[in-house]
């Protein structure tokens, strides 16, 4: 029973591990089916963090905190956009240009909230909710209905997202555009228009992946708090193939690994007879090993609806048609 | 009606009246923010450079500090010429370190400085040459990108080293921090003019670099490959081999950067001891056209900001993190510039049916 109960919250933690994460790779999948490789993701998380901590802190009110959050996501986009987009620029140093940026920013943003705290308006709703009777299911109880609204909106989203890529009109125009832009061109569709759209709007979500983390998860505002995740969301947009319902169970998997390693220092299992013990470094590993068994995967099997946007990372010039 | 047209490159003084107005146009842009968020930028600017140039110590700080830049800048550029997007010499840069180390750690201690240090510059270049040639034979064998590999071979990388940090490398003496052991006298790099030797390797290098890149066969070879790999093959080049010798030349100079970083500015390996330097090297590189003398002066200038900026923390209580703002403003203004280097916007009166 010890177990089942330890085995429940550890499912738990990987969700909550995980949501900053899918939110990071929803972000990056709308970029990249425009066509747009964006290393930035880690930059735009820690400013939505930032961003959505201070606005917590000094508005009490928690739909003002997130939006806030995306919001500074979505500018940090919006430069990437204008250097991309409209000026052609490399994607993939404008990427890691607004990393150092986002990173650099929020530091200092954020140098006098390292002491604050959230007013209890803003975590209360946000904190976790039971589900009456149904979080009482034994294992899953507690990863499926005692989570924060947060983590339910992520969920929506992916789905939200995934409808809006395969069902719908626009949803298909976008992924014309990323596989090819002569063609989405030819047939009337606004190119600009569109990416700065989807690349805004994916800058929204990593800032509130981000956001996530300060005002839910730890919840207080540290330097540098994402720790990696953006550029894990950045491999697990390969990792999910480009589908936002894959990508919530790459992230929970990813949130599980990252959980995983927390939880345990080291890792000690018999085998033939002896003690083998594996640190929790190697467990920490396991994301960035597996990103690249997932990239050989698809690279070999050639099948059409797994491999990247045909015209991902290369800019758009009309006149080149 | 404005309509966008490409156009011929600029005349060298065209190039340099673009990039210096950018870079201007740039700190003006940050100052206006810096003065926004209640500093003087004049005072902000003038403390930056008396920080990173205004006493010997200070020059001396900035040398070192550029000197693992430069030499990451120069590893990625030969690569990134045939255009293999190297992002890992973060991971280089960590592997080479830990391959000085672990020599350090298996020779005797007896072994003099002069046998040494040579050993370990060869086994950090051997080990990050064989970091760097995994994500190679990927994409060579499987077509697969190595923009992430490489990415992601960076992470392994420090988790690597994080391990050795707080297992099998602990110095006991340091009871309250895991530590890797410091470094003995005899595997500290010498100083000439107040500086590691760090220095000189990284100015023959930008020599040998360039030479290498400018006149010889294999810098045509490589830049052949780089245009068109069809081209490549049918005047008969062994792409292959070319492709090996330049990855593992890339991946060596950073896993160099490496050593000389962790022997010669930290005095022991750490999990934390590139700073993000890979990544601002990347940056360097891909601003200096890739040519290893103009890698010198960016890497420079990045210096000059990193130690400036750490500068203004104590003169100024301005944290040191603006010296990346600063450096993401006039980044973004420099990508956004070579959009006029490449087309021009013309006005037609008329839209011509």
């Amino acid at each position: 029973m010890e177990f089942l109960n330890q085995l429940s919250l550890f499912l738990q933690s990987t969700v909550q591990m995980g949501t900053p994460i899918l939110l990071g790779t929803l972000g990056g999948i709308l970029n990249e089916k425009v066509g747009h490789t964006n290393l930035g993701v880690e930059g735009m998380m820690l400013m939505g963090a930032c961003m959505g901590f201070m606005a917590g802190v000094n508005t009490g009110n928690p739909v003002l905190a997130i939006l806030i959050a995306g919001l500074a996501g979505a500018l940090c986009s919006l430069i990437y956009a204008v250097i991309t987009v409209t000026f052609m620029g490399n994607h993939t140093v404008t990427g890691l240009v607004l990393t150092i940026f986002g990173t650099g920013l929020s530091s200092f943003l954020g140098q006098d909230l390292t002491q604050a705290n959230l007013p209890s308006s803003v975590i209360d709703p946000l904190s976790a909710i039971t589900v009456p009777g149904l979080s009482k299911i034994p294992v899953l109880g507690n990863m499926l209905f005692v989570q924060s609204i947060y983590v339910y909106i992520s969920i929506a989203l992916a789905i939200l997202l995934a409808v809006y890529m395969k069902h719908t009109k626009p949803g298909l125009c976008m992924r014309m555009i990323g596989e090819n832009p002569g063609a989405a061109d030819a047939s009337g569709i606004n190119i600009t228009a569109y990416k700065y759209a989807h690349i805004c709007a994916g800058g929204f979500l990593c800032g509130m992946g981000g956001a996530y983390l300060s005002l839910v998860y730890v919840p207080r505002w540290q330097e540098q708090m994402t720790a990696g995740m953006g550029w894990i969301a950045v491999a697990l947009v390969i990792f999910a193939t480009w589908d936002p319902m894959k990508a919530i169970f790459g992230a929970y998997l990813f949130g599980a690994m990252r959980a995983l390693g927390l939880k345990i220092q080291n890792f000690s299992f018999p085998l033939f007879g002896k003690e083998i013990t594996v640190a929790a470094q190697f467990l920490d590993m396991i994301p960035y090993i597996m990103t690249i068994v997932v990239l050989i995967v698809i690279t070999l099997r050639k099948k059409k609806e797994y491999q990247a946007p045909a015209a991902l990372g290369s800019p758009y010039f009309r006149e080149d048609r | 009606m404005l309509k966008i047209q490409k156009k011929q490159g600029l005349t060298p003084k065209q190039e340099a009246l673009l990039r210096i107005g950018t870079v201007v146009l740039a700190l003006i842009c940050a100052g206006i923010i810096m003065g926004c968020l209640g500093y003087n930028p004049f005072k902000m600017y003038v403390q930056l450079v008396k920080g990173a140039l205004g006493s010997k110590y200070n020059i001396t700080a900035t040398v070192a500090k550029c000197i693992p830049l430069l030499i990451m800048a120069l590893g990625v550029s030969i690569v990134f010429r045939m255009k293999f997007w190297n992002i890992g010499a973060e991971g280089q840069f960590y592997m080479g370190a830990f391959g000085a180390t672990w020599v350090w750690l298996t020779l005797p201690d007896s072994v003099p400085g002069i046998v040494m240090i040579p050993l370990m510059l060869l086994t950090s270049f051997v080990c990050g040459g064989l970091w760097a040639l995994v994500p190679a034979i990927l994409k060579h064998k499987l077509d697969t990108s190595e923009t992430l590999v490489t990415l992601m071979m960076n992470y392994i990388a420090v988790k690597w080293i994080t391990y050795l940090q707080y297992g099998p490398w602990k110095d006991p003496a340091e009871r309250n921090m895991p530590k890797i052991f410091k470094f003995t006298d005899n595997a500290t790099l010498p100083k000439v003019f107040g500086v590691h030797i760090g220095w000189i390797i990284a100015l023959v290098l930008v020599v040998v670099i360039y030479i290498l890149m400018k006149y010889s066969k294999f810098g045509f070879e490589i830049s052949v490959l780089g245009e068109n790999p069809q081209t490549a093959r049918y005047a008969g080049m062994n792409v292959t081999k070319i492709m090996i010798i330049a990855v593992l030349l890339s991946g060596g100079i950073c896993g160099m950067a490496g050593m000389i970083q962790a022997t010669g500015n930290e005095g022991r390996l750490a999990n934390d001891i590139s700073a993000g330097l890979g990544f601002t090297a990347i940056i360097a590189a891909w601003l200096a056209k890739l040519s290893a003398p103009t890698i010198l002066l960016v890497s420079f200038l990045f210096a000059i900001l990193l130690q400036g900026g750490s500068f203004l923390q104590v003169s100024m209580q301005i944290p040191a993190s603006v010296s990346e703002v600063i450096q993401g403003i006039i980044l973004f203004f420099v990508l956004a510039s070579e959009f006029f280097a490449n087309y021009k916007i013309v006005y037609q009166k008329k839209e011509v049916r």
